[in-house]
């Protein structure tokens, strides 16, 4: 080791050997699956949830055993890390042996990978089970944050903002519940009349971002200019009633706006704990799958406000220099096989909703999606129609900068 | 056991800077006790330490050092021959009575467990080998110690003030064992102390270091 | 031969990495990285640096942090010190230092943050009762802006640490007839031990109160923990900056990693001052002769911080154990409604990976550097040398921040093309491993009695067999508990781990800090015991293995 190191002081010269393996034919898929055949891939994917971790280690199991694929759950605290790796290696001179395989994505991300190249494909076409998505029918599941995916990132699940509260700390002196606020202008009456029992994930949490953006949706009048690169409008005008929004809120917030928790999974267990009494997440089956973790108490309700809130995909996608394409191509295939995506979607294991077109499922694979309706916590079945399409990734960004900009050292 | 021995200190001198310590010549015959006495301070742990071949760095030493004619001043400790007794008897607290008698024992002989054996039959602790040396008298451990210097068949034996944390009883009893093993294995041997009656007991010559 | 080379090949193994991390992160800062496009030197990273909302905020509370959590644990130990010394609580207290310092650093920070919470176990015990809430109070405590909770989780972890290294000192200062001869003065006792004992341990346990000073103002993962947020810690903040993705924010987190070490230094300096003068008010004091004055508040409050902060890291523990049984909890209960053993069932087929990550780069980078450290000793023993100047090195890897040159190290690595592995992590562990194995083991070491290795000499034995047939079996006891300091260092370590091992080496410290970001107490109280179990193991054997060993040898019951 010590030898290594001196050898640092002397030019480095990048010794990547091996010859550049061509890459995989995703549209033969009996030669992709004999390729992946005992390679092992390293999935990177935000870990910040044991059920979700504890899904991945199913995943790796299934993939194991049935396409002799070992699968590396490689735990970060952010899917920019993962990003960072690969633009790195990219810098670096590193264009086929990379060290991460496969990527939990979405929106800001996918758009930095694709912007600089850094990703394989187009793939996700190619998947025998991609078709079971119904492409022509649900355009979100090709659509990331307002920009075609085409082909390089395969869909995996959906997400969307469900509020959620505890109906006994709701229920106040009558034994009526309080309704809960319905839109954005009636969180901040429900914050003043509630103070210290709200508060949304600190910025740059995506959990934290979508709350801006939604607040953002519904304050403005130019929402139209959402849906283009921040650059092509005025930021600071599109943005005011936001910041007059939050200049409001904050000081009603838990701890006044001067502390928020870092996720929304922190959040959650907040109001597990009894410091808050309303919160929300980007998984609408959280709170309900929390209830049976005893994380949340059975007091839980969860609802979409009116209007509809945001909701988005989240993807898979697949470096340009991993050395191991048709093991991620198969593992990606394999999440959207439907036995994948009920396992994903049952609240005992995660509660993360599938990308599959139920609707045009075989009856006895639709079977297997049914919705356990029995759990009070879970939202109603047809709360999840008004989803409000994610404004341009460039927005999550430019918010996030100017968010820091304005609440940070104050 | 019994081959002779002689142990000859020629012109010795050790400095620590300009100061000198410790001025020496001297012949000790096999078997013969040569006792050098002076008062704390007047070097002679130094002596010693120059003679085990222990010397700290900053000591400067001249004169030879012979064994049995042979040249010893440059060989390491271990290579010397010479054994020590110290004030302590240092019996390993790690071993078992038979374990400290072993531990210095050379070679591979066959035999060893029954001269260990036969060794504490001589000096009064037959059937003591397996116990923990702590679980010893004082008087028990001394004699284990010196045992152990003379199973380990060194060539000329150095005594630093061996008997003085005895009690009195023991004192005179252990003096008189030392001495009479020691002359038996017709080894030569130096004791330093500052007890007259260690050199009257010890009947060879005696040298007075000044300071 | 090779005896000879260890000092050297632990002095250079120790300070190479170091130079070459700080090298890459120098680089940088200045524009200069040609893989991101750098070839010019800027100063455009120090301005986008000082450009960052909060940057200053950050800079002040590391250091703030940094010197007040050093003085309240230095003071806390030093009363302990001085008050308890014989007593019933000293032999309780010194029998709960190693388990107390093998807490991890994380570990304890989730102890702590669970414990003092408005939602926490405090609170709870106190509610409805005393302070009559039925919901917890919106206060701000964990995680306050001013970095009150950081510097008490930093205090608790730093109090046993500086504990250890001060009674490893003091034998050579023969304190009790220190405070015999004051007492005779007319001095009462805590006085007597504060006038006489404490001006000389202080120059002894000098360098690891540095370590602490430059700890306590770089640390990450306690920070993370209960450090403020907006703005958080600079060393955290930069952290942030090198796993964003965009690359040009890396010659910023170069510039910020600089700054870092700007910090640290700063807040050495600002120490050094304070010594000096502490010492002239010491001085003073002692000069005027107070005999009594002051004694009965000495006694007190040595005796209560140190039970208070040893309770707390305990408590603290216990409540991670609860949490990791606990059903739902509504406050303000006291015990969960319900007990459920779910939690552990989740994670322990998710344990066995890192649980074996961790011992694997524990057990390497701990039996190298207990090789090292050994081979310098012996070879320091046997030259009858005093220590070298050199080895004040081995402090290096504990005063220069951490995130300060692990980056510039990884990058190194990452050129060289070495790929992460276990034994990468493994090597970066072993630069704060091999400092804490050598300062445990070297006191023992030279203060063992020189008569045994010549008895030994004498009778035979070669300088070898000395070694192996005496020195080693009889320094078992300060050996294993060197590997024990050794593995709980290891076990701990977070950012070098997650640097070198590029996120694929995973340990139970990596895995406790990164689902810590999800926030579930009951998981978090599962990984957090786990971490805190790990090192002591590690202890327990430390303490068993010599009593069973020699379990018929009296002599080596105590120390040697």
């Amino acid at each position: 080791m010590p030898i290594r190191l001196l050898a640092a002081a002397a030019p480095v010269a990048l010794l990547l050997s091996g010859p550049a393996a061509a890459a995989p034919d995703p549209t033969n898929w009996e030669a992709v699956l004999d390729e992946a055949r005992g390679q092992t891939v390293y999935w990177y994917a935000w870990a910040g949830e044991q059920r979700t971790n504890d899904y991945i280690d199913w995943v790796a199991g299934r993939v194991e055993a049935q396409f002799d694929i070992a699968l590396t759950h490689v735990k970060v605290g952010d899917t920019a890390e993962a990003v960072s790796r690969v633009l790195a290696e990219k810098q670096a001179g590193n264009h086929d042996d990379g060290n991460v395989d496969l990527i939990w994505i979405n929106g800001e991300n996918f758009a930095t990978m694709k912007a600089n190249d850094l990703l394989f494909g187009p793939f996700a076409g190619s998947l025998p089970n991609f078709a079971l998505t119904h492409p022509e029918h649900n355009p979100e599941v090709v659509t990331d944050f307002t920009l075609p995916t085409e082909g390089y990132e395969s869909p995996w699940g959906r997400a969307q903002i469900t509020f959620y509260y505890d109906s006994h700390e709701l229920r106040g002196d009558s034994d009526e519940v309080a309704a809960p606020p319905q839109d954005i202008p009636a969180l901040l009456e429900w914050a003043e009349a509630n103070p210290g029992r709200f508060t949304y994930p600190r910025i740059p949490d995506f959990t934290g971002s979508t709350f801006l953006k939604q607040a953002l949706i519904e304050l403005t009048d130019e929402e139209q200019a959402l849906y283009a690169p921040v650059e092509e409008s005025d930021f600071a005008a599109v943005t005011a009633p936001l910041w007059d929004y939050l200049d409001a809120l904050h000081p009603h917030l838990w701890r006044s706006g001067r502390l928020f928790p870092a996720t929304g999974p922190e959040m959650r267990s907040l109001m597990g704990s009894g410091e808050l009494a309303l919160a929300f997440t980007f998984t609408p089956s959280e709170p309900a799958a929390a209830v049976a973790d005893f994380e949340l108490p059975e007091s839980t309700r969860s609802y979409v406000p009116k209007g509809g809130t945001l909701g988005n995909v989240h993807f898979v996608a697949i470096p340009f220099n991993s050395p191991h394409k048709a093991g991620a191509m198969v593992v990606a295939d394999f999440l959207l096989s439907p036995e994948a995506q009920a396992h994903k979607q049952d609240l005992a294991v995660w509660g993360d909703h599938t990308v599959l077109d139920v609707a045009r499922l075989d009856d006895e694979t639709r079977a297997l999606f049914a919705l356990d309706e029995s759990n009070p916590a879970m939202l109603p079945p047809d709360a999840l129609q008004q989803t409000l399409p994610e404004p341009h990734p460039s927005w999550m960004t430019a918010l996030q900068d100017a968010w820091q900009a304005r609440y940070i050292g104050n | 056991m019994n081959a002779t021995h002689r142990l000859e200190l020629r012109d010795i001198c050790i400095q620590l800077g300009d100061q000198v310590l410790v001025e020496l010549d001297a012949e000790i015959g096999p078997g013969e006790v040569l006792t050098v006495m002076g008062p704390s301070g007047s070097g002679k742990s130094t002596l010693l330490a120059y003679l085990a071949g222990f010397l700290a760095p900053e000591f400067r030493a001249s004169g030879q050092v012979l064994l049995d004619g042979h040249d010893i001043g440059g060989l390491p400790a271990e290579r010397r021959g010479i054994g020590l007794l110290f004030q302590d008897p240092l019996l390993f607290p790690h071993l078992s009575v038979c374990g400290n008698l072993r531990f210095g024992m050379p070679g591979a002989s066959a035999d060893k467990a029954a001269r260990v054996e036969q060794a504490l039959a001589t000096i009064g602790l037959a059937g003591f080998g397996d116990r923990d040396p702590a679980t010893l008298s004082g008087g028990q451990k001394a004699r284990v110690a010196l045992m152990r210097l003379l199973l380990s068949a060194p060539c000329a034996v150095l005594l630093d003030e061996p008997f003085s944390k005895l009690d009195t009883h023991l004192r005179h009893e252990m003096r008189r064992l030392v001495f009479d093993r020691l002359r038996e294995a017709g080894l030569p041997s130096l004791l330093v102390t500052h007890d007259a009656e260690d050199a009257e007991d010890a009947g060879g010559r005696v040298i007075e270091l000044s300071h | 031969m090779m005896l000879r080379l260890a000092p050297v090949l632990l002095v250079a193994l120790l300070v190479v990495p170091i130079l070459a991390g700080l090298g890459m992160a120098l680089l940088p800062a200045f524009g200069y990285l040609p893989a991101l496009g750098g070839d010019s030197l800027s100063l455009a990273p120090w301005r986008a640096l000082f450009a960052e909302p909060g940057i200053w905020r950050s800079a002040t509370i590391s250091l703030a942090s940094g010197l007040l959590a050093t003085a309240i644990s230095l003071a806390v130990v030093l009363l302990y010190l001085a008050a308890a010394t014989g007593s019933r609580l000293d032999r309780w207290i010194r029998r709960l230092i190693s388990p107390l310092l093998s807490i991890p650093h994380a570990a304890a920070a989730f102890g702590l943050a669970f414990l003092i919470a408005p939602s926490g176990l405090v609170a709870r015990l106190a509610s409805p009762g005393l302070t009559g809430w039925e919901r917890p109070p919106d206060l701000l405590i964990v995680q306050d802006p001013w970095g009150l909770s950081l510097i008490a989780g930093l205090v608790i972890k730093e109090i046993p640490f500086l504990l250890l290294m001060s009674l490893a000192a003091l034998p050579q200062l023969d304190p009790e007839r220190r405070v015999a001869m004051a007492r005779s003065l007319g001095y009462r006792p805590a006085l007597a031990w504060w006038k006489v004992v404490a001006p000389s341990l202080y120059p002894l346990i000098r360098l690891p109160v540095y370590a602490v000073v430059a700890y306590a103002s770089s640390v990450v993962d306690v920070a993370m923990i209960l450090g403020p947020t907006l703005p958080p810690t600079l060393a955290v903040s930069i952290l942030g900056w090198f796993s964003d993705p965009d690359l040009d924010k890396r010659f910023l987190a170069s510039a910020g990693a600089i700054l870092q070490l700007g910090v640290t230094a700063t807040a050495l300096a600002i120490w050094w001052g304070l010594e000096r003068v502490a010492s002239r008010l010491m001085s003073l004091w002692i000069e005027r002769g107070g005999r009594r004055r002051g004694e009965v508040g000495l006694h007190v409050a040595g005796k209560l911080w140190i039970l208070l902060a040893t309770a707390i890291a305990f408590v603290g523990i216990a409540g991670l154990a609860i949490h990791s049984v606990a059903g739902f909890w509504r406050f303000p209960d006291a015990l969960p409604g319900s007990f459920t053993a779910a939690h552990w069932a989740r994670v322990l087929p998710s344990l066995a990976g890192p649980v074996a990550s961790t011992a694997l780069i524990a057990l390497c980078a701990t039996l190298l550097a207990m090789v090292l450290a050994l081979a310098a000793l012996e070879n320091e023993q046997r030259r009858g040398r005093h220590p070298s100047r050199a080895l004040w090195l081995l402090y290096l890897p504990l005063i220069v921040p951490q995130i300060a040159f692990l980056f510039g190290l990884a990058v190194v690595m990452e050129q060289l093309g070495t790929r992460p592995t276990h034994a990468l992590v493994a090597f970066g562990h072993l630069l704060f491993v091999l400092p804490y194995v050598f300062l445990s083991l070297s006191e023992a070491y030279r203060r063992f009695d020189p008569r045994w290795s010549q008895l030994a000499l004498t009778l035979g034995a070669s300088c070898n067999g000395t070694f192996w047939r005496v020195r080693l079996p009889m320094l078992l006891a300060p050996i294993l508990t060197a590997l024990a300091v050794g593995l709980a260092v290891s076990i701990g370590q977070y950012l070098p781990t997650q640097l070198l091992g590029g996120g694929r080496v995973t340990t139970v410290t990596t895995e406790a800090v990164s689902l810590a970001a999800g926030g579930n107490r009951r998981v978090i109280g599962v990984w957090a015991l786990v971490q805190a179990v790990l090192p002591l193991v590690g202890f327990i054997l430390a303490v068993g293995l010599p009593r069973l060993l020699w379990s018929r040898r009296r002599g080596m019951q105590g120390a040697p």
